[in-house]
């Protein structure tokens, strides 16, 4: 009996049915995959092993791909650059004459600059180290603006790491594999970034939406900005240093304020990525979240001002080989023998763990200095 | 009906079209300026995804287009399954309304695939909003939307070459 003859064969489920629960089985995955995906944290482990794999396996590829690009482009700039040479020859005299006064001005402004900063004891930020990567690919979509760079985690870059070119500030790592890393644009519908307004240090929220021109949002004050004013990264927040340039402010058709993107200047092909560690990255967070006990009688201890001495146990006086004279007062109390001087140097240990700073309380009798008033951690048998 | 299986390999109709369109993206994302102005950015796994739906309906074209989709976001950097559900809502919608579009003309199916691409555009449009709690910009959607429907002769292609491959589904 062949199979066509065997009446269940004639049982068959309409292929439209399948296609249809099949349909159904992929939107369930695509859907539960949407839900489980968390891009946009600055925790390494958040990328996914999945998008650390494909970003390795894509980097070299499209640095395959993009290679004749880059060498076209190179080609086309040599040919450009030997038929205008006569003209850049002129542009660049100029530049340099109008550079040569500059310098001499700008020497002078360093000079002051550091005898201000010297007077005023300001601790300057530390030079920031970089890597320079090549970009070799793009996305440039409405819901996605994010360039693949060909610098990864053997080369120290690190997620939430500034990203910029020659011009300004193009965005920040979001994800880092071996050999690539994955920038996330300023102009990306996740991307937020404190700015400011240079003219005005009006603070404000660089927001992408997909398009060329962020929005500037949460803007405050009377008229903090207007068309033509320079935005800078501000700092707050302690992710991107202070003062990097973003581009400059406008109005845009919407009525908002937008910000023509200074890295929009040339090809974003080449970047730096700043190795930038903010303190609040630098210290031992455990260590900083770590509850102090508060004393034992209950009193809370007070911030930024010093609060009088916890009550502790008198320690048992030193015996002293000499009788000692009648008219002398007790042995010095613990709090006011162990009371350190203004000027004593911070203690090394952090913060949260160290106990407020004791001082003499003003109505306490003072004790009579004693030739070498004993220790109180270590007392003298 | 040997025949027909012969005609519509699923290499054929499906495997080959997938791995056309994902070179065809890592090819349109290369960081080039051409007069200050950088490469479009169409959709064009769009292009197949239109086709599969109206050739016949397959038990392995929705796993074809959720492979892609997924290619999509885990190379332009979106949230992962994103540009997946666009595509296979797309996809289901095209699916659902064939028997209208099977056998129209060109110009015609020319305006189903814009509305296709508009399906899957808005999809995106409300899981970002979703997502990032953020409205993303009309004008770079509107761009991509003209970009991707230039793509239909691609989808035109395919459908000419395989429509007549399934006589069950004619």
């Amino acid at each position: 009996m062949s199979f066509r003859d065997n009446p269940l064969g004639e049982i068959r489920v309409p292929l439209v049915w399948t296609a249809g629960v099949a349909l159904v089985v992929a939107v369930i995955v695509a859907v539960t995959l949407l839900l489980g995906d968390r891009r946009e944290t600055l925790r390494n482990e958040a990328y996914g092993v999945t998008r650390e794999v494909s970003d390795a396996v894509a980097a070299p590829v499209s640095g395959v791909v993009s290679a004749p690009v880059h060498w076209l482009g190179a080609l086309s700039d040599g040919i450009s650059q030997y038929f205008f040479a006569v003209s850049e020859n002129r542009r660049l005299r100029a530049e340099a004459a109008a550079a040569a006064e500059l310098r001499q001005e700008v020497l002078g402004l360093r000079d002051l600059n550091e005898r201000y900063r010297d007077l005023l004891g300001l601790q300057t930020d530390p030079p920031i180290p970089m890597v320079s990567a090549r970009v070799v690919s793009d996305s440039r979509g409405p819901f996605a603006n994010t360039r693949l760079a060909n610098a990864g985690r053997e080369r120290q870059v690190r997620v939430g790491n500034p990203v910029m070119t020659e011009y300004g500030l193009v965005g920040r790592v979001v994800g880092v594999t071996r050999g690539a890393s994955r920038v996330l644009l300023l102009t990306d519908i996740a991307s937020r970034t404190p700015v400011m307004v240079d003219r005005t240090n009006a603070r404000a929220i660089l927001a992408g939406d997909g398009g060329p021109n962020p929005k500037l949002e949460y803007l405050r004050g009377y008229e903090p900005v207007k068309a033509g004013d320079r935005i800078v990264t501000s700092g707050d927040g302690g992710l991107m240093p202070r003062g990097l340039p973003v581009g400059v402010a406008v109005k845009g058709v919407d009525g908002a304020w937008r910000v023509v993107l200074s890295s929009e200047a040339g090809a974003i092909d080449f970047v730096r990525i700043l190795l930038f560690e903010d303190f609040a990255q630098l210290v031992d967070q455990d260590e900083l979240n770590t509850r102090s006990e508060p004393p034992a009688d209950g009193a809370l201890p007070t911030v930024g001002v010093t609060s009088p001495p916890p009550p502790t146990p008198a320690p048992t006086p030193a015996p002293s080989r000499t009788p000692a004279p009648v008219n002398r007062p007790p042995p010095a109390k613990a709090p006011v023998a162990k009371a350190p001087t203004p000027k004593a140097p911070a203690p090394k240990t952090p913060a949260a763990k160290t106990t407020p700073t004791p001082r003499p309380a003003p109505n306490q009798p003072a004790a009579t200095p004693a030739p070498a008033p004993p220790p109180v951690e270590e007392p003298v048998f | 009906m040997s025949l027909t299986a012969t005609r519509l390999d699923p290499w054929r109709w499906l495997g080959a079209p997938m791995l056309q369109c994902m070179a065809a993206t890592i090819l349109f994302s290369l960081p080039v300026r051409v007069f200050g102005w950088g490469l479009p950015e169409p959709i064009f796994c769009m292009a197949p995804a239109f086709a599969w739906a109206i050739i016949r309906p397959s038990m392995v074209a929705p796993f074809g287009v959720l492979i892609m989709g997924l290619f999509l976001d885990i190379f332009w950097g979106a949230p992962l399954g994103l540009w997946a559900l666009s595509l296979l809502v797309a996809y289901g919608a095209v699916l659902g309304t064939r028997n209208m579009m099977v056998g129209q003309s060109r110009p015609m199916m020319w305006m189903w695939f814009a509305a296709a691409c508009a399906v899957a555009q808005m999809v995106g449009f409300l899981i970002t909003q979703l997502d990032a709690r953020a409205t993303p910009n009309l004008l770079a959607m509107l761009w991509q939307f003209l970009a991707t429907i230039l793509l239909y002769p691609f989808a035109h292609r395919l459908i000419d070459r395989f429509d007549d491959a399934d006589v069950r589904f004619r």
